[in-house]
């Protein structure tokens, strides 16, 4: 696990990045383009609702580029609903609506003529539950990104993205020679860390993580969170999480959700740095929540 | 086997019960072969009481199902306990309802082999009707119609369908247009088949001038009736496809409709080319509507859209065994091969369903 060689670096003169100058044509020098990777999300006054169900009401935060933030609070509090709005995956629901704004890089990622697809290429999303395409190979899922979206790639450029994309995700050596067996066939943090590999390969600059640990084991999940110490240096991460000591460990900024009874909005009680979370919380309901004495 | 394990602490009635400390988990069980065995004995009985009372096979047969059921049941009373009877009962019926499901199937096999089988020469394949009287002739126009037909029926149903059931599935959630249409199909599923015929026959009718009978007819008639199949049997593949799935080709920022192509379909794609074929299966046999649309001639046409009659299996059989000519046998006995032909063409539909089935499913682990 810890032989994570930084392939990424030095950006421009890989063969890999191509396809993706392709697309942004904007960034030219490396500098440029280290500083559109990670991106800083400003949130302000979001109500999200299913239907005429207000689900989470008035979070306004702050996520800051390069850093991993973690949402925690109880069940049915609206951290997960609140992370698939930061990608537009919450209005995949039919009847789900976000009012308020999300701005990423100066642009409303809400505004009227925001394409969701164009979105979701810069914040890219892992699930709960693993879900590799059983139809494809280890090889083919790592690329889906592009090969869905019919970019076309060379042989070799291909190969470039898939051995850094499973180098990114620690996966690398473990199925290196059998990348053309069905993905389905890993285990389950293998699957796991191949979905995160999947979201890397088409470089986002956010990565949004739906408890990627809880369908896992333990020494899975310790990969997974050291994955994610490396990975904040090149990505900005949100990451929901039931696990108190997962967002003590991972993250470097804490978001406390709670909701005030069956029926009531979610809402964002408490955000700061985890260690002020942790250990000398300005909330009365957070300090009981993380000491394990709620409710 | 398990008959060593009883436990020895068993309660008797006129001794004084000890604290029984250990509940027993296992009881006595009749050997593996005991089914086999009853039934052995149950045909063996009322085969001797048959021929002695001068009963009938069916008769016999009739009476060594029953006496199996109660055998076994009762064997099993008296050395398992109830439950276990219950569960020799119910394995018993079930497999009195296989075998009698069986019947009629390996009867029309046999019959169709026995009589068709015959005629299946080569002439039969490369021959037609045209100026044949009596013996001989063939049926290559009554298959080419066939296979025309059908492919016809399928080219306009498969798109029709499957982006019928695409749209139920994918779009249309709980919209009024999508409830029309579920409604819609369930109606066109009954459908009869001779007013499939009669509407296209009629349709053609408007178009040509009256007595049209043309083979592209016939694949309309068809597709009317093969469209409902196909827009049920995708739809429930379509809905199997996990969310999962969708979610995370959206979240790789992929476009609804190349995530419906490139993820949607081909994950579920072994089941839409099973349900496609068995549709297909399902019309080839179709009589009826191409009685009325596609009418019947002795010669090959290989035109669907030529102004002409195009035979096809169904009817030829139809025809030869109603009009046989003189003599009659010959006639009926083309009737048998072309039967023959028919199903075998299904089947081979069949085999090939199973066959792209397993190889498009999706890759199993290992």
């Amino acid at each position: 696990m810890k032989t994570f060689t930084r392939v990424r670096k030095p950006h421009a003169t890989h063969p890999a990045q191509e396809p993706r100058n392709a697309t942004r044509p904007a960034d030219t020098s490396p500098e440029q383009r280290r500083a559109a990777m990670a991106r800083r999300i400003e949130v302000s006054d979001l109500d999200i609702y299913y239907g005429d169900f207000l689900a989470v009401r008035q979070v306004s935060m702050e996520i800051k580029a390069n850093e991993v933030t973690a949402l925690i609070g109880p069940s049915g509090c609206g951290k997960s609903t609140f992370l698939r709005s930061l990608n537009r995956m919450h209005e995949v629901i039919p009847g789900a609506r976000v009012e308020g704004r999300i701005v990423m890089d100066g642009q409303d990622l809400y505004a009227p003529h925001v394409d969701p697809v164009a979105v979701r290429r810069q914040v890219g999303m892992v699930f709960q539950r693993p879900n590799p395409f059983p139809t494809m190979s280890i090889y083919e899922n790592v690329l889906a990104g592009m090969r869905l979206n019919a970019r076309r790639l060379s042989k070799s450029d291909a190969d470039a993205i898939v051995e850094r994309s499973l180098r990114g995700a620690n996966l690398w050596e473990e199925v290196k020679h059998r990348l053309d067996k069905p993905g389905a066939g890993l285990s389950g943090g293998q699957q796991q860390r191949l979905c995160i590999a999947r979201a890397i390969a088409v470089e986002p600059a956010v990565l949004l993580m739906d408890e990627p640990c809880s369908a896992l084991d333990p020494i899975s999940t310790a990969a997974i969170e050291d994955l994610i110490q490396e990975l904040k240096t090149d990505y900005t991460i949100v990451i929901v999480t039931h696990n108190m000591h997962q967002a003590a460990r991972v993250s470097q900024e804490t978001a406390f959700f709670n909701l005030e009874g069956v029926g009531l909005p979610g809402q964002l009680v408490e955000m700061s740095s985890t260690k002020k979370i942790f250990s000398n919380p300005d909330n009365a309901a957070t300090e009981a929540y993380v000491s394990g004495r709620f409710g | 086997m398990t008959d060593q394990l009883t436990t020895t602490e068993s309660p008797s009635l006129d001794s004084e019960p000890p604290v029984q400390l250990t509940v027993p988990l296992s009881h006595p069980r009749l050997p593996r072969w005991a089914p086999l065995a009853a039934l052995a004995f149950s045909v063996a009985a009322a085969g001797v009481l048959g021929i002695l009372l001068g009963w009938g096979l069916v008769a016999i047969a009739s009476f060594a199902t029953v006496l199996n059921v109660v055998a076994i049941t009762g064997w099993s009373r008296a050395v398992e306990n109830a439950r276990a009877a219950k569960d020799r009962l119910m394995t018993a019926l079930v497999w009195t309802s296989f075998a009698i499901a069986l019947v009629p199937l390996l009867s029309l096999t046999w019959t169709v082999l026995a009589k068709g089988l015959p005629q299946l020469t080569g002439e039969f394949f490369t021959g037609t009707m045209r100026n044949v009287i009596g013996e001989g002739g063939g049926i290559q126009h009554a298959i080419v119609g066939t296979l025309l037909i059908t492919l016809g029926a399928a080219v306009i149903s498969v798109p029709v369908g499957l982006m019928t059931a695409v749209y139920l599935v994918e779009y249309g959630g709980d919209s009024r247009l999508a409830r029309w249409l579920t409604f819609l199909v369930d109606v066109m599923t009954g459908i009869p088949s001779i007013v499939a015929g009669l509407f296209a026959y009629a349709l053609f009718q408007l178009i040509f001038g009256p007595g049209i009978r043309m083979g592209f007819g016939g694949s309309i008639a068809l597709s009317l009736l093969m469209i409902p199949v196909v827009v049920r049997s995708c739809e429930e593949m379509l809905r199997l496809v996990p969310a999962d799935l969708r979610e995370a080709s959206y979240a790789l920022g992929v476009p609804k409709w190349r995530t419906i192509l490139r993820v949607v379909i081909p994950t579920s794609l072994a089941g839409i080319v099973t349900g496609v074929t068995l549709a297909v299966a399902r019309v080839a046999g179709e009589t009826a509507p191409l009685l009325i649309i596609a009418g019947k001639t002795d010669s090959v046409s290989w035109n669907l859209f030529s102004d002409a009659p195009m035979m096809t299996l169904p009817v030829f059989t139809y025809y030869s065994y109603t009009q046989p000519g003189i003599p009659a046998s010959f006639g009926q006995e083309r009737a048998w091969g072309a039967a023959l032909v028919l199903i075998l063409i299904v089947m081979a539909l069949n085999l090939l369903a199973r066959y792209v089935g397993a190889r498009f499913s999706p890759k199993k682990a290992r």
